[in-house]
């Protein structure tokens, strides 16, 4: 299914953010985390991963860092400072909020849903 | 895309599309990196799936995105880069009509300006001569100049009218207060409103500046860096302005014909009012002449201000001699501690957000501590002044004004301070000052509006 732009844009901060808090994590790691938790339904570019990364280190939501991979490349990590845990509390109420509204003239339980697939 | 990354193993095609990334200007050496370690990733997991090196290369470049579409996100996603980039970008067409109605818009604002410094003359207010008003030009300098620049961002930023409104109310305001309030003869607070007035009514400008969007803290960030891009333009300006004055008034003078006066009468202050719209206009749509010596010209000055500061702190230590409290004393203080606010607040704008502290940090730190010392003191000599002589208005306001400072100043060099030692971010640091900001303005029209009344207008 091609999900439109607009959503794929709104939920990318909060994807990215709730990924983190589950570990620390970089660029391609958190692209297929994505790829897995969507079931390959949900397709970003890849390289628009990093402006939405540096941006939440801007904000102070994520801390970056320079590491190593395992074949020895220079790899930048990031990790959910208190800052971004809040503020995706925040998020996640917005977006049941969001989705309440959206069930109330009849869309169907997105949020419950995905949240069983998660679990599943 | 695929192009220039032809032939070759997937080591030279990788090489090949580094540097292809890196001609653009908005993605730093570090993000080429980090794309490169997920290209590698990407590249290594399609040749498990059985693709051929070069065929994993090409689907692991496109899945990357175009290089097009991939600079205009990092530079959405970093303005600082986005605003070098955009208004100079090669590709843009040279003379769009947008382009040209701007500058048309320009100059028609500057030839407005030029209109209304001239204008008080029809009734008899004379800007030079033995009957000058020289205190009625002065109180309303800023009067025939900011408007004029507010009202061209008005209109670049399609302020929408409840926005014009709120521009125009400064302004309202700020002419009631300098020609309708009864100032005594050779009154302080006068001097005081002619002074602040232009620095309140600049943060209207500010409003325009930000189109309205003034609680957004990259605004006000850009605002600070124009305001030093277009000092550098005014000053530019008004040194060839000025050779071109006094050569006018040379070859003039070599046919037997004096021109001084038409110059002094109207060249010079239509050009001085004038310009400072065109040097907005220029700050806003040449960005990228002055991007490369901004950076220069602060790494210039920081280190020479610090001498210059610590050398005064030791020769008053040696000789023990305090700081004087006469009134030009005061306003030169006040003026050089602002000026290294500025150099610290447009070093700060210049600035990387995500590079690592480095040694021009703790040049900042050095010059930020050493203008906190000559604070201090400044601020030590005027309370022992106000407890001996009691208050004056010009010593109200030299305090109000100090304090600011220290207050700018006390929380830039803790905040560097913790950068240096890497408890900090950079970006606390930008966002303070920016936060900060709005007190300037405030004090700034705290002393326009009330000091007339509380101090009866002496």
């Amino acid at each position: 299914m091609n999900i439109d732009k607009d959503l794929v844009a709104a939920s990318a901060a909060p994807l990215v953010l709730a990924i983190l808090r589950e570990e620390e994590s970089y660029g391609y790691a958190i692209l297929k985390r994505v790829e897995e938790l969507s079931g390959g339904e949900l397709q970003w570019t890849d390289g628009m991963l990093y402006p939405v990364l540096h941006r939440l280190e801007r904000a102070g939501y994520v801390e970056a860092s320079w590491g190593r991979s395992e074949a020895g490349r220079r790899r930048k990590y990031y990790r959910l400072t208190g800052g971004g845990a809040k503020r995706l509390e925040v998020q996640q109420r917005q977006w049941r909020v969001v989705d309440r509204t959206l069930r109330a003239v009849g869309f169907p339980a997105a949020l419950r849903w995905r949240a069983k697939e998660a679990w599943a | 895309m695929t192009g220039p990354f032809a032939g070759g193993t997937v080591e030279e095609r990788i090489d090949d599309w580094r540097r292809y990334l890196g001609r653009r200007r908005e993605i730093r050496t570090a993000d080429v990196d980090e794309l490169e370690d997920h290209l590698r990733d990407e590249i290594a997991a399609l040749r498990e799936v059985g693709l051929a090196d070069d065929e994993a290369f090409l689907v692991a470049v496109r899945r990357l995105g175009d290089v097009d579409t991939l600079s205009r996100e990092f530079a959405r996603e970093h303005t600082e880069r986005l605003w070098k980039q955009i208004l100079v970008s090669p590709r843009a067409e040279p003379a769009s009509p947008a382009r040209r109605r701007e500058a048309w818009v320009a100059i028609a604002l500057a030839v407005g300006a030029a209109l209304a410094v001239k204008a008080p003359e029809l009734f008899g207010l004379r800007l030079e001569g033995p009957s000058a008003a020289t205190g009625f030009y002065a109180r309303n300098f800023s009067l025939f100049v900011l408007p004029f620049l507010a009202a061209f961002f008005a209109w670049k930023r399609g302020l929408d009218r409840g926005g014009v409104l709120r521009l125009a109310l400064p302004f309202v305001a700020g002419a009631v207060v300098v020609n309708v309030l009864p100032f005594g003869p050779a009154s302080h607070t006068e001097r005081l409103v002619a002074l602040h007035l232009p620095i309140a009514l600049w943060f209207a400008v500010g409003f325009a500046y930000a189109g309205g969007r003034w609680r957004d803290h990259d605004r006000r960030m850009d605002f600070v860096r124009f305001s030093g891009e277009w000092f550098i333009y005014y000053a530019l300006i008004a040194l060839g302005g000025g050779v071109l004055v006094g050569f006018t008034a040379f070859v003039f003078h070599s046919i037997g014909l004096d021109v001084e006066s038409l110059l002094e009468r109207w060249v010079l202050p239509c050009g001085v009012v004038g310009a400072a719209v065109v040097a907005a206009w220029l700050a806003e749509a040449k960005q990228g002449v002055i991007e490369n010596m901004a950076p220069v010209l602060t790494l210039v000055f920081t280190p020479l201000f610090a001498v210059a500061l610590l050398a005064f702190l030791a020769t008053m230590l040696w000789t023990g001699n305090g700081i004087g409290v006469e009134r030009e004393v005061l306003i030169g203080f006040d003026l050089l501690l602002a000026l290294v606010l500025g150099l610290l607040l447009y070093a700060i704008s210049a600035r990387d957000p995500q590079a690592p502290p480095g040694g021009f940090d703790a040049l900042q730190l050095l010059l930020v501590t050493s203008a906190l010392v000559v604070d201090a003191l400044a601020l030590w000599a005027i309370s022992a002044r106000i407890s001996e002589f009691g208050v004056s208005p010009n010593k109200v306001a030299a305090l109000g004004e100090n304090l600011i400072l220290l207050g700018s100043l006390g929380g830039s060099a803790w905040l560097y301070a913790r950068l240096l030692v890497g408890r900090g971010r950079f970006a606390t640091l930008e966002r303070w000052q920016t936060a900060y900001l709005p007190v300037i303005p405030i004090w700034a029209w705290g002393v326009v509006v009330l000091f007339p009344v509380l101090f009866g207008y002496r």
